[in-house]
């Protein structure tokens, strides 16, 4: 039998299992300071186990079914699975770059990185370590010890049992015109996996880029992603990052995102959930030097019984550094959307201008809105604002609508996408912006069977 | 084509309309004239089928059918349009969409092929020169920032394209200065036809200069207290509506 057959644990003890069973065949292995990383991660995890309400960054999205749910670590045999085509927002003939991971694990064969200019590595975390770990031994160290906050176990959890992820690294005063994507298939076969991919991306100096990813499942068996992020921006570096999930029903999507910015740098991040069962994306952002910018938007399209947690926290630590948060969501059925939002100001962060709002519109008495928006401020000369709201669809709007002639499904369709392209369209630009609207108009057509008919 | 019998509503359970008796033939256009507070909105609004309007007694018959049964879309598909006193605005749906999907939902409707793109703009364009409207209205969002002129303009724009068979223009001279009151109205007596009739509801008879009714009621409390040529209009105009308002 395999060792991966043995794997009928569940939840905490199920991952702590896992980590002594894979140990050995964990990439970078013959690092000493990898091994010292992962016995410390999984060390902290076990004292910890997963998160739970009782800790506040928790208090909304509970991973109780996590704990039930018998999964096994993904493992490269069984992600060798024939892949026919490459989901993507970008046109089929685009040759822009891109790295694709089945259960995490890149697949060289889907992938293609030819064309980058020099002074631009785009490749796997895995291949990175055996090749280079000099590369990314910082990368990996320090953001595995910024774990003072919620997020901490499923941090250490990541550092314990990465496998694969991607590596960025743009070269100063590179700007890279097309936009790079990360394609993430989940393809549980017969029974659910968990993976832990790694992502670690720095901008240098005055370099600009723009990274898509998109997480897709293949096959309706339940996946586990607890990935990992980690964004390193130098002195007016830019990077314009766009993430599409719409992994399936059975799903578990939980992000943590980590971004720091230096003098001048502009993060600019959009995440569109439509998919998993549960999804949480977790940022922390960074503002460390003096004009540093961060625009950071959401949208989510909820039915059935999903669960989507967005909470972030956008530490402003220098001068004149600013920020926008707009994070907008439709909850159909019993779904329930979570947004936590957390602006710091620190005693120096003079003159910061943040910026914060979050408005959901309730499609069925059953769906659930939780908004916490907060704002924490030690700096006396500062320009902050936050706002939630929720309600329901306009129904002046929706008469006026039907009055004219337009059925009430559609009606109804053109005023949700009317709300989430709005935040769609601050925030992303081409050529990722009239695909997003196009998959926001697909999941609507799809709701509201909106043929007229 | 238009047969209101014995019609009664209620709003939040407060009777509005308490006895509505209207007859209007294709061709013909009616002007409704009555204090603030009389029943004309609700009245508007019960034809078009708007939420929170309760028929509690009575029939309206459009062309044979009956028509409170219907949607509000049905309604509109069929041929009812109201011109809204106060137009509803709609942010991030452009102008052109909203025209271009009430327009197709319509043509759907009565089994005409729905109009691409490019046929659409060039209909719109016709009615828009037709109708002295600028052309980056059509570019805005419904209603968003319009001022008071271009919101009325908005909605004579819509039922030029649309092609209604009965229009009910719910004060579509309030707030509206005399050249804005001018363009509307010469917006409207261009869709006067033998077979469209008008409903036009107004408060003042000033707008009745410029659209001439056929018949004029007097609707007060709730009824129609009164009904006359035109002539009635300016009569009252003369007497105001006292009147109607102490009368039981």
């Amino acid at each position: 039998m395999s060792v991966t057959g043995e794997m009928t644990a569940s939840g905490s003890e199920s991952f702590a299992a896992q980590f002594r069973a894979r140990r050995e065949a964990l990439p970078g292995g013959e690092l000493a300071w990898l091994g010292r990383l992962r016995e410390g991660a999984i060390a902290s995890f076990a004292e910890r186990g997963l998160p739970t309400p009782r800790s506040e960054a928790w208090k909304y999205t509970n991973l109780r079914a996590l704990e039930k749910l018998p999964f096994a670590p993904a493992t490269p045999e069984a992600s060798a699975i024939s892949v026919d085509r490459v989901p993507s927002l970008l046109p089929a003939e685009s040759r822009h770059p891109r790295l694709v991971f089945v259960n995490g694990f890149l697949r060289a064969d889907l992938s293609r990185v030819e064309g980058l200019p020099a002074g631009v590595a785009f490749g796997g975390l895995a291949q990175s370590l055996g090749e280079r770990p000099e590369l990314v031994e910082s990368a990996l160290s320090e953001s595995v010890e910024d774990t003072e906050d919620g997020d901490a176990p499923l941090l250490a959890l990541n550092a314990a049992l990465m496998e694969d992820g991607a590596v960025l690294r743009v070269g100063a005063g590179i700007a890279l015109e097309e936009p790079l994507e990360l394609v993430f298939l989940g393809a549980a076969q017969a029974s659910p996996l968990a993976y832990h991919p790694r992502l670690l991306v720095r901008l240098e100096e005055n370099s600009q880029a723009t990274l898509l990813e998109s997480h897709t499942s293949l096959g309706e068996e339940a996946t586990v992603a607890n990935q990992v992020t980690a964004i390193d921006l130098r002195q007016g570096a830019r990077l314009h990052h766009v993430k599409l999930q719409d992994e399936n029903d059975r799903a578990f999507h939980l992000a943590s995102l980590r971004a720091s910015l230096a003098r001048d740098a502009t993060y600019e991040g959009f995440g569109l959930t439509l998919g998993a069962g549960l999804s949480r994306n977790e940022a922390g952002i960074r503002l460390e030097g003096s004009g540093g910018h961060c625009r950071l938007g959401g949208g989510y399209l909820l039915r059935g019984a999903q669960h989507c947690d967005n909470t972030t926290v956008i530490e402003h630590l220098a001068p004149h550094t600013s920020c926008r948060e707009v994070f907008k969501g439709a909850l159909d059925g019993r779904s329930r959307g979570v947004f936590q939002g957390k602006i710091v100001v620190h005693k120096d962060a003079q003159q910061t201008d943040g910026h914060q709002l979050s408005k959901a519109l309730l499609l069925s008495e059953g769906a659930e809105i939780d908004a916490k928006p907060e704002l924490e401020i030690y700096a006396d000369d500062v320009k902050c604002s936050h706002g939630a709201t929720a309600g329901e669809i306009d129904h002046d709007a929706l008469f006026y609508l039907r009055s004219r002639g337009v059925p009430e499904a559609r009606a109804r369709g053109l005023l949700i996408e009317a709300f989430l392209a709005e935040a769609v369209e601050e925030s992303v630009a081409e050529p990722l912006r009239a695909p997003l609207l196009a998959r926001i108009s697909e999941w609507l057509a799809a709701e509201t069977g909106a043929d007229g008919d | 084509m238009l047969e209101i019998k014995n019609l009664h509503a209620t709003v939040d359970g407060q009777a509005i309309l308490r006895g509505i008796d209207l007859s209007v033939k294709a061709g013909e256009v009616h002007a409704i004239m009555g204090p603030n507070g009389s029943g004309k909105s609700t009245l508007s609004y019960v034809l078009t089928g708007r939420e929170g309007y309760e028929v509690t007694d009575g029939e309206v018959l459009y062309n044979g059918q009956d028509l409170l049964e219907m949607e509000p879309e049905e309604r509109a598909a069929e041929g009812v349009f109201l011109a809204f006193q106060y137009p509803i605005e709609i942010p991030g749906v452009a102008n052109t969409t909203f025209l271009k999907e009430a327009l197709n939902a319509v043509r759907k409707h009565r089994g005409e092929p729905e109009l691409d793109a490019m046929e659409f703009m060039k209909l719109v364009r016709a009615k828009t020169k037709e109708l002295g409207i600028a052309g980056d209205m059509l570019k805005r969002a419904v209603n968003v920032g319009f001022s008071g002129g271009e919101k009325k303009r908005n909605e004579v724009l819509q039922m030029a394209v649309l092609n209604p068979t009965l229009a009910v223009l719910d004060e579509t001279d309030s707030g509206l200065d005399i050249d804005a009151l001018k363009t509307v109205a010469d917006g409207v007596n261009a869709l006067r036809a033998p077979e469209r009739a008008m409903l036009v509801i107004t408060h003042y008879q000033r707008l009745l200069n410029y659209i001439v009714p056929d018949r004029v009621h007097v609707l007060a409390k709730g009824k129609i207290l009164r009904s006359g040529g035109k002539e009635l209009a300016l009569e009252l105009e003369e007497k105001g509506y006292g009147e109607f308002t102490q009368a039981a």
